[in-house]
């Protein structure tokens, strides 16, 4: 029924790929909307490789984001005082994990349609999708539902390339 | 009668333990040591995971909790704590819950709660509020259906003993709070300091009206009527056509102030006291009160700033019902009235009395005829009592022994109580008979039908309180479990489906269909919402600051990690105040934290709350702390160390977690 993950701890690649993708993440199952935010162009390029090998876009209400080129920097700081008061405790913003992984390079290891689903629906992510147990394998601590609505996570997630853009 | 005590007595051989002294005598049932049939079993299965039908929040009599129930399986939910200091949730012990148990003698932490009332909208439950009354030192509760959390109490002054309470009106409009014990008024105007033996110049006995404001709950005092000095016990609302009336029961109109036992069962007849308090308002609101000195303690919880405050007050507007027409009847009422419950129609009020060999019931338009036509019998105390005969409905005859409190199913039934024939008797309202009774195990106090008080009862089970378990369960030492029965009152039957143990001495209780209180059941506190003065908002505002010799730490919590987990530079002589956010988002995610030595109790802080523990160190040395709840596969490893150092040390306030001196947040 259940995809068993693949062995990430073979390399330390893998290692570092696997925990940068357990976010800190936010619950808001009861929202149906399917896309975001629709202004701008897309997001920068990514390898072929990224490409293919993190193509999975999560379980959840979140089915396509449309990013945003030049970033939304109104999001960027409603992204950040949410990180401050609610994933701070967790995740740090350069690569050090503490409970969760660091989010440095997050977004360009994770599709944005993941990393929201992950947030908004964590419980069934962590239940159900492959890749998101297998961050709980790591950590053991399981992400906690923090509550965020859909435009909450999208904020979060423009924040997390702001974050990016910057290192 | 001999029969009947003969079989009683060989239900008491085979029972075993059983105390001759429970009089049984007018038990026509056959004592059930094994309970009941397996198709009972059937009715009260709730299967693992599925839930309850209704809510049952049942008084804890002395704990001074309030505690709810699932029925039919008779499942313990929770323990409201109320007015009694609760040390697993630190209810009067954080800062922020010990102004909630404040009174006019100060910090208060136990009493005795005996009476629920839900509230109502158009005589229906509506599933907003819980109130409760403190009985010893007089004071009214109030629950937020939505939290299950007190959230407002306030003291009655004027009043000894409030058991006449908290007895809701139609609409929410008022709790009723009537004195047990008539004593010396204690406004700034009377004398306190008089001999007991002058009760009957100098006691007097007071009803309070408190108000509920329709929208928030919060209550104030609205006034209270000076009486004589009877004891107040029970206290109905009228509902439809009697809507303005109250009624309450009263025993002691001998007026006596020793040995009540024999010297307030004297007379025949007590009371029932009608009042009319719609009237009472408006000469209230056109400023006929009397204006007099008092001090009471009002207190409220908010649940953004998470945090109680109490306000003394010192004035409350007093009727004296002699100088005012139509504002209160007395009728009597045979032999020392206990329950004195109204019907669903509003048409009928059904008075216990303790000692009666009968029930009367009053008719409210005969009351009203009466009234009109001053059908009186004289006055008492200046105070018309109205002629017996002249308001009377009739009398149910030969119901049983010692009748205390009547429910009913909206049928046209009632279900009344009988405490020293220990049963329950179903008997039909209109025509006085008496169609059904089942034996109790043992000596039943109050009973509950789910919305048995509103105009629309939900029916189904009738519910026994009983005040002596003896042998239905494993025995404990001499303390035993306190005891409830449940009854299925779908047949013209009553047939008991289930023995289920309280907490406390259960006294009332009302049922409530799940479906109006679990929707709307509060899961977190929003900490974009936290108003607490001492939040910290987020990991990377947690800090320590020193305040003279008040040390506050701005403290974070969630799985699995508290900041700052390493605090150095306290003194002896400090007091620590751990202001502790938990900025969990998700439902059932509590965090606890307890310190070494703290002379108070754990905090358990429910999702995006704040909580405060004050801590006094008494010794050199470090002092762990840690996590009471288990909240994840790392729980054990939330834990945290505080460094206290001599009074004269000069080691530097740090704190910190995980190494770095202040959480570390790159940009």
């Amino acid at each position: 029924m259940l995809l068993k993950p693949k062995n990430m701890k073979t390399t330390s690649t893998l290692m570092a790929l696997a925990l940068a993708g357990m976010l800190y993440a936010c619950g808001d199952s009861g929202s149906t909307s399917g896309s975001t935010e629709t202004n701008g162009a897309a997001a920068p390029e990514k390898t072929e490789e990224q490409k293919a090998e993190h193509d999975n876009k999560g379980i959840g209400s979140i089915t396509s984001v449309t990013l945003n080129n030049p970033l939304d920097e109104g999001m960027v700081k409603a992204g950040k005082d949410i990180y401050d008061l609610k994933c701070s405790s967790c995740h740090k913003l350069d690569g050090t994990r503490v409970v969760g992984p660091g989010w440095e390079g997050v977004t360009s290891r994770r599709k944005p349609e993941w990393i929201m689903n992950f947030i908004t629906n964590v419980d069934e992510m962590l239940n159900k999708d492959a890749e998101a147990m297998a961050m709980l394998e790591e950590c053991l601590v399981r992400m906690p539902n923090q509550n965020l609505t859909e435009k909450d996570a999208r904020d979060v997630l423009e924040f997390m390339y702001k974050n990016d853009i910057k290192k | 009668m001999k029969n009947n005590t003969l079989k009683i007595w060989i239900g008491i051989i085979l029972t075993g333990t059983l105390a001759g002294f429970l009089s049984f005598a007018g038990c026509k049932g056959k004592p059930q040591s094994a309970g009941t049939d397996a198709d009972a079993a059937s009715k009260v299965y709730v299967s693992p995971g599925k839930h309850d039908e209704f809510y049952n929040i049942v008084s804890g009599g002395f704990s001074g909790q309030m505690t709810v129930y699932g029925i039919p399986s008779g499942r313990l939910f929770r323990i409201i704590p109320v007015f009694s200091v609760d040390p697993t949730s630190g209810y009067g012990y954080s800062e922020e819950t010990k102004p909630m148990l404040n009174t006019s003698h100060g910090f208060v932490p136990w009493d005795d709660l005996h009476h629920p009332a839900l509230s109502l909208t158009n005589g229906e439950h509506d599933g907003r509020w819980a109130f409760g009354n403190a009985n010893n030192t007089p004071r009214i509760g109030r629950i937020d259906m939505k939290t299950f959390r007190t959230v407002d109490i306030i003291e009655i002054p004027n009043s000894s003993g409030n058991h006449s309470s908290p007895f809701i009106t139609e609409n929410s409009e008022y709790v009723v709070a009537g004195t047990r014990f008539s004593y010396p008024m204690d406004d700034a105007e009377s004398n306190p300091d008089v001999s007991i033996k002058t009760y009957k110049q100098n006691f007097k006995g007071t009803v309070s009206f408190v108000k509920v404001d329709p929208q928030s709950g919060n209550m104030s005092l609205g006034f209270q009527l000076l009486l004589p000095g009877f004891n107040f016990d029970l206290a109905r609302a009228g509902k439809k056509g009697s809507h303005d009336w109250v009624f309450f029961s009263c025993y002691n109109s001998e007026q006596a102030n020793t040995l009540l036992e024999v010297n307030a069962s004297q007379k025949d007849k007590d009371f029932i006291m009608a009042v009319n308090w719609k009237k009472c308002e408006e000469l209230v609101a056109a400023g006929k009160a009397m204006k007099k000195k008092v001090k009471y303690a009002h207190n409220t919880y908010d649940e953004i700033t998470h945090t109680a405050k109490s306000e003394m007050l010192t004035e409350v507007n007093v009727l004296d019902p002699k100088q005012f027409e139509g504002l209160v009847y007395f009728m009597p009422c045979p032999k020392s009235p206990h329950g004195c419950d109204v019907d669903p129609t509003g048409k009928f009020i059904i008075g216990s009395g303790k000692l009666a060999a009968i029930i009367p019931v009053f008719s409210f338009d005969k009351i009203q005829k009466a009234i009109a036509e001053k059908t009186y019998e004289g006055t008492f105390e200046g105070i018309p009592v109205l002629k017996y005969d002249a308001v009377l409905h009739g009398e149910v005859k030969k119901p049983g022994l010692g009748p205390l409190h009547t429910e009913f199913d909206g049928k046209g039934f009632a279900y009344t109580s009988f405490f020293v024939s220990s049963e329950i008797v179903k008997w039909n309202i209109e025509k006085l008979e008496v169609v059904d009774r089942v034996p109790t195990y043992y000596s039943i106090g109050h009973l509950c039908v789910p919305g048995g008080p509103t105009t629309k009862p939900h029916g189904k089970y009738v519910i026994a309180y009983n005040k002596i378990t003896k042998d239905r369960y494993l025995p404990t030492g001499p303390e035993l479990t306190q005891s409830a029965q449940l009854y299925s009152i779908e047949g013209d039957k009553m047939k008991l489906l289930l023995d289920f143990p309280t907490t406390g001495e259960p006294h009332y209780a009302e049922a409530i269909p799940a479906s109006l209180i679990a929707p709307k059941s509060t899961k977190i506190f929003k900490l974009e919402e936290n108003k607490h003065p001492y939040v910290t908002m987020g990991e990377g505002k947690a800090k320590v600051e020193r305040k003279g010799n008040e040390v506050h730490v701005y403290m974070t919590s969630i799985r699995s990690h508290f900041t700052p987990d390493n605090i150095e530079g306290v003194k002896m002589g400090d007091v620590v105040y751990f202001h502790v956010t938990n900025l969990e988002q998700d439902w059932d995610v509590p965090h606890g934290f307890a310190i070494k030595g703290a002379a108070n109790a754990e905090l358990l802080i429910m999702p995006g709350e704040t909580q405060t523990l004050k801590w006094v160190p008494d010794r050199v040395g470090v002092h762990p702390m840690y996590c009471t709840d288990f909240c994840s596969a790392l729980h054990q490893e939330m834990q945290g160390y505080v460094r206290v150092s001599p009074a004269n040390s000069n080691v530097p306030l740090s704190f910190s977690t995980g190494g770095s001196n202040q959480p570390e947040v790159k940009q």
